[in-house]
């Protein structure tokens, strides 16, 4: 009798208790880091105030919240002037052609300075096609290290070498042989994409090479017994076995490489003068009015921005591929 | 000893036959024998435990006749054919079982039935991946993953999926280990329902005194390494099916129990008191020891 009066009173309070757990665990995962983003902007603002500079005193969080509206405006002005351009020449064609039948329009393409947002939508595209070739490459090539002995032995020495090598000592390299050996009257992509996008692939390959490579050699021997015992061929061997069980791995070279792939890029861009949001930096740089620091800063953040939503990407790629839900993917 | 093995084989056909096995394991040291003179012959249908203490190369033997390791001396034939390498007919049921972790289960013994489909097509496929894990009481799970299922469980889906593959010796390694004794129990007596029904060929390890005297034909009894080899062999005349309730007041049963007992907790420890210079040597007396 007494336990049938206790326990719904129990059962309530448990209730509550997961009520008050859920909504202290909802604190902690939003409020923590408003907190944080709140101290860090506050310093920001005491500390820029005392920065003075050739450039005047240092942006703090006002000037960059400004500027990044700044640049949202040119943006849309730039564009205005681009379909003004288009609406002209389309105009004057087609007035052309009223007089002369026989006359063939040439489209001339707009040629106003690319804005903060072409810049980074270069600089994405860049990184994109630069990441996936390295990956192609490394992918493959670290599964091959990993299943044998002998290719890794003789493949290994090379990426010691290299690994640590700096892009920017790449560059130069890249820059004239891209210059050399890419030549067509009608190039598909332009010579500084091409510079840019190689530079990040050879950035990008080693990581995911050497994760790829330490993943599949760290297979589960039993489970290589049973392919065995299975006789499952090479190719089965590896899509069954090796793929499933070095995905984790394999994704964790795959986020390092999109991350330094994204720093070398921008840095490559800077020093080779290549549109993206590096050359962005360093025109502003140049520039030296005393809104550029302000502008430099809004790039700063927006790198900072695209970079952490990269790896979320290939986060989510991750929790997708891989059959290991539980696995907490960090 | 050699007498026993000849009486053995006279009345039995050759089957499965394993002549003067011997493996070494290249070591900085050079060379170490693990294995020397092991020679067998087991007939169709027989169910053989190999039995010793931790060391003596039981899954070396095993591995061997797997295919997984290859034989320094001597060799195994199997129905005329010569082993060389691992393959489906001669499954292997693993220690920790094994199983893909990201296939479900059903997926896992559809793996192996795909692999030796016989002509199948895929309606029998179906069928024989449902009749296996029928034959294991795990059709209720079918669409699980191996993490969401219990140590046991797994355990009978990696013998489903060894039986799938139609073989014509099941080995088994150790294979209910790692288990609670209820489950251990329970799939025991699964075992000896599926090899009194399809009649493989079965060599199982175990560390399992009563195991070993339950289910099998005969027990294989192994010398201490390093050279490790077949120290006796028992035939276990009981009748078929055994109920392990039963066999406990079984006066037979009993005495099988105690001359593998006496194998490995008096002969072998008298060898190895003689032989005990080396450390790794050392290390195994004591843990037997204690255990005696």
């Amino acid at each position: 009798m007494l336990t049938t009066n206790i326990a719904p009173i129990m059962f309530q309070k448990l209730k509550r208790n997961v009520i008050r757990d859920r909504f202290l665990a909802g604190i902690n995962s939003m409020l923590l880091p408003i907190i944080g983003i709140l101290i860090f902007v506050v310093l920001w603002a005491s500390v820029a105030k005392n920065i003075d500079t050739s450039l005047g005193v240092f942006p703090g969080p006002t000037q960059v919240w400004e500027q990044s509206f700044n640049l949202v405006d040119e943006h849309n002005r730039q564009q205005e002037k681009a379909e003004a351009f288009y609406e002209r020449q389309e105009k004057r064609n087609a007035q052309r052609l009223a007089v002369d039948s026989d006359y063939v329009a040439t489209l001339k393409v707009f040629t106003g300075a690319p804005t903060f947002f072409d810049q980074i939508w270069t600089s994405l595209y860049t990184v994109t096609v630069g990441f996936f070739v390295a990956s192609i490459i490394a992918v493959p090539l670290g599964i091959l290290c990993g299943l044998s002995k002998t290719t890794y032995a003789a493949i290994n020495p090379l990426i010691q070498l290299f690994k640590p090598v700096s892009p920017l000592a790449w560059l130069p390299l890249v820059t004239m042989v891209v210059s050399a050996v890419y030549v067509s009257d009608e190039p598909m992509f332009a010579k500084s994409f091409i510079t840019s996008a190689v530079t990040v692939s050879l950035c990008c390959l080693w990581p995911t090479l050497i994760n790829t490579a330490v993943g599949v050699s760290s297979i589960d021997k039993d489970l290589i017994n049973v392919s065995k015992v299975l006789r499952l061929n090479a190719f089965n061997h590896i899509l069954k076995i090796v793929l499933p069980s070095s995905i984790p791995a394999i994704f964790t070279g795959l986020r390092l490489s999109l991350g330094i792939g994204w720093m070398v890029l921008i840095a490559a861009e800077m020093l080779a003068q290549n549109p993206g949001l590096g050359k962005f930096v360093w025109d502003e740089f140049q520039n030296g009015s005393s809104e550029s620091l302000a502008r430099i800063m809004v790039a700063v953040l927006t790198i900072g921005v695209i970079g952490f939503i990269l790896d979320r990407l290939m986060l989510s790629v991750q929790r997708y591929v891989s059959w290991d839900k539980s696995v907490s993917l960090r | 000893m050699n007498k026993l093995i000849k009486t053995q084989t006279s009345r039995v056909q050759r089957h499965l036959e394993l002549s003067d096995v011997g493996i070494d394991f290249p070591t900085p040291k050079g060379p170490f024998t693990a294995l020397k003179n092991v020679s067998l012959k087991i007939s169709k249908g027989e169910f053989i435990s190999l039995i010793g203490h931790s060391g003596c190369g039981k899954s070396t033997v095993l591995n061997i006749v797997a295919g997984l390791y290859q034989a320094t001396t001597g060799g195994v034939i199997l129905d005329n054919d010569e082993v060389n390498e691992p393959g489906p007919e001669r499954a292997v049921v693993f220690q920790n079982h094994s199983l893909l972790p990201w296939l479900s289960v059903y997926k896992n013994v559809e793996l192996a039935v795909k692999q030796t489909r016989n002509g199948r097509s895929r309606a029998e496929i179906k069928e024989w991946v449902q009749h296996n894990l029928d034959l294991v009481h795990m059709t209720h799970a079918a669409d699980k993953l191996p993490s969401e299922i219990s140590g046991g469980m797994k355990q009978r889906v990696g013998i489903a999926r060894a039986l799938s593959m139609e073989p014509k010796v099941l080995l088994m390694d150790e294979p209910f280990g790692a288990l609670d004794a209820l489950t251990r129990a329970h799939l025991q007596d699964s075992v000896m329902e599926i090899h009194a029904a399809l009649g493989n060929t079965v060599i199982m390890i175990t560390h399992d005194v009563d195991e070993a005297v339950l289910l099998s034909d005969r027990i294989v009894m192994m010398t201490n390494g390093p050279a490790a080899t077949i120290g006796e062999i028992l035939d276990i005349d009981l009748e078929r099916p055994r109920n392990r309730l039963e066999m406990t007041n079984n006066l037979q049963y009993n005495q099988y129990r105690h001359a593998v007992l006496k194998f490995l907790y008096e002969k072998q420890n008298k060898i190895r008191t003689v032989s005990s210079v080396k450390p790794d040597i050392k290390q195994s007396k004591k843990k037997s020891s204690s255990a005696a």
